[in-house]
């Protein structure tokens, strides 16, 4: 094999895994709704997106470290992911869940024209110093790259923390189990649920960013990625957590490689494609137990 | 302006379709079809492929559009008519945009994000009023023609186990009828009349392109179909109407904020059609125009 073939493949293969980790995060958030409020919430991309302009605005307005602005982007985009649960989702979901999914893209194109609104359609930048990439044997990476996959590791590790080891963390998975169960052992899931909402919306709010700090925001930021979002929790079984992350990284080093062998503007459809043949072979997905 | 108003009746016409496909599908048999704008275009694009670029003859367009629209839509289902009705509703928001994704990308195939112009319109274009007015009378003609086919429908047998399909798949199948079979057909005839709408749309503006086919269009069919009544074919027509009237009063109204810029008045009315949207889906789920509820045939 020649070798800059091989160096285009482990290439593509680095930037999988770096953009697979930033995929998880909202997949992770969506599979986390998805499991204890059992409705696909449409609005993740628009809540990465809001939580992406919540950490320019600290960031290239406030002047703050972007660290401060990853902090922000959680706080923003959970607490519009609550309100927007507590003041139309919830009231939808007499319903059934459909209308509480129909419901949420509803929401989503509200939030979406909400942030164009305020910030129209131009393309942001964040302030971040010019760095140079950095050759590691025969692939390059950049110091943007590193923190944003060390980032999207961190907040990972805390989030499979929380699951474990708290007793929130623990309601919340008896709840995604069985929550008449868990209603029976006293747990309140409305709180449940809203925190879950919190947690997912949140994180969908600090992936956005990190795409974000990777190329450049504008209101359809997390539009672009939703299907790539949606292929991961799919993939790895709607509603399973390690699943998502699994997802993530294999729908992103399938796209990297996608990029290689077609044109660049293909990348989204690899989710759809992903998508249709996991649901024809396996519907519960890598790691899922419930599909019907 | 009164070329201005045949344009939004005929738009409206053109709602008043992709509304009884949605109803179809969605208040019929319960499939959420979150990708009505992907099949709109694909209508719009078979018509407009095979008659401004085949030359074939302008009447063969719909057809050509409700089939390509019809085999779309058993394809997209097929994978998901077994699983939850939430797996069908990720699929068809996918659809839709891989749709407009090979739209602007495969310029042989499709004239790439400049789109095909030119398309013959079912009258000539050149006759004026006479083209605005013949238009919206076949328009109105096949509004009517899916309107009549949608009642005959929901009072046949067929009609009738779809619904039993929608209220309880477990009872309709120990019934002993076919619920693949059941929702699959109901889903591709409504992606047919969805691909009629797009060929009617095509011939009328004499142009597509892939940013007709944004997904907005999706959420205002929901809004016309859940204001109007999401399981009667006359609420779904009637719901179209009122949405273009809406859309139409919304630009008249913008002149008010002369302060803003064109693009933040267009985010605002996105902005009310979505919260429109969710108003009614929270306030009067069963639309203007409710099911009526059917007796049992007497024997």
């Amino acid at each position: 094999m020649p070798e800059d073939v091989l160096q285009g493949w482990l290439q593509a293969l680095l930037n999988g895994v770096v953009s697979g980790s930033l995929l998880a995060l909202p997949a992770l958030g969506f599979s986390a709704i998805f499991a204890v409020l059992r409705f696909p919430n449409f609005a993740v991309g628009a809540l990465a997106t809001a939580g992406a302009y919540a950490a320019w605005v600290v960031n290239a307005r406030l002047g703050l470290p972007v660290g401060a602005g990853v902090a922000a982007a959680f706080l923003v985009a959970a607490l519009v992911g609550v309100l927007l649960e507590a003041a139309a989702l919830e009231r939808l979901g007499r319903g059934g869940a459909l209308m509480k999914a129909i419901g949420s893209l509803a929401m989503a194109m509200v939030l979406e024209n909400a942030l164009r609104f305020a910030f129209g359609n131009d393309l942001q930048a964040f302030d971040l110093p010019l760095a140079r990439d950095m050759l590691l044997g025969p692939v390059r990476i950049g110091p943007q790259q590193i923190n944003n996959f060390l980032v999207a590791i961190a907040v990972m590790a805390a989030l499979w923390a929380f699951l474990a080891l708290t007793p929130l963390g623990r309601s919340m998975r008896a709840v995604a189990d069985n929550p008449d169960l868990a209603r029976l052992k006293g747990v309140n899931p409305r709180r449940i649920a809203l925190i879950t909402v919190a947690a997912g919306a949140g994180l969908c709010g600090v992936g956005g960013t990190l795409i974000g700090l990777d190329t450049a925001i504008d209101p359809l930021l997390g539009g672009r990625v939703l299907l790539s979002v949606f292929a991961a929790a799919v993939l790895g079984g709607l509603g399973s957590i390690p699943g998502a992350v699994a997802g993530a990284f294999v729908i992103g080093i399938a796209e990297e490689f996608t990029v290689l062998a077609l044109s660049p503007s293909y990348r989204m459809a690899v989710g759809f494609v992903v998508i249709l043949a996991v649901l024809t072979v396996r519907p519960a997905g890598l790691l899922g137990s419930r599909a019907a | 302006m009164l070329t201005y108003l045949l344009f939004a009746l005929v738009v409206g016409s053109v709602y008043a379709l992709l509304a009884q496909s949605l109803m179809l599908s969605w208040g019929l048999a319960g499939l959420v079809n979150l990708g009505l704008a992907g099949f709109f275009a694909v209508g719009a694009y078979a018509s407009a492929m095979l008659v401004a670029w085949g030359h074939a003859p302008v009447l063969l367009g719909p057809l050509a559009a409700m089939a390509a629209a019809g085999v779309a839509g058993l394809v997209v289902c097929f994978s998901t008519l077994r699983l939850r009705d939430d797996y069908l509703a990720i699929v068809t928001l996918g659809f839709a945009e891989v749709v407009r994704l090979v739209a602007s990308n495969e310029v042989w195939l499709t004239g790439g994000t400049d789109g095909i112009s030119g398309i013959p319109g079912f009258l000539r274009r050149e006759s004026g009023m006479a083209f605005h007015l013949g238009t919206l009378a076949l328009a109105l003609l096949a509004v009517a023609a899916v309107y009549l086919l949608q009642r005959r429908l929901l009072r046949s047998p067929w009609g009738r186990a779809l619904r039993s399909v929608r209220e309880d798949e477990t009872v309709a199948a120990v019934a002993g009828k076919n619920v693949v079979r059941f929702k699959a057909q109901a889903f591709a005839l409504a992606a047919a009349i969805a691909g009629l709408a797009g060929a009617l749309y095509g011939h009328y503006t004499s142009y597509v392109a892939p940013d007709q086919f944004q997904p907005l269009i999706t959420i205002y069919i929901f809004l016309a179909v859940t204001a109007g009544g999401n399981a009667r074919p006359a609420g779904a027509v009637v719901g179209a109407y009122l949405l273009v009237g809406f859309l139409e009063a919304t630009r008249f109204a913008a002149e008010w904020l002369p302060e803003l810029s064109a693009l933040q008045r267009a985010s605002l009315r996105e902005m009310l059609v979505g919260l429109g949207l969710v108003v009614v889906l929270s306030l009067r789920p069963d639309g203007l125009l409710p099911e009526r509820s059917q007796k049992a045939p007497s024997r």
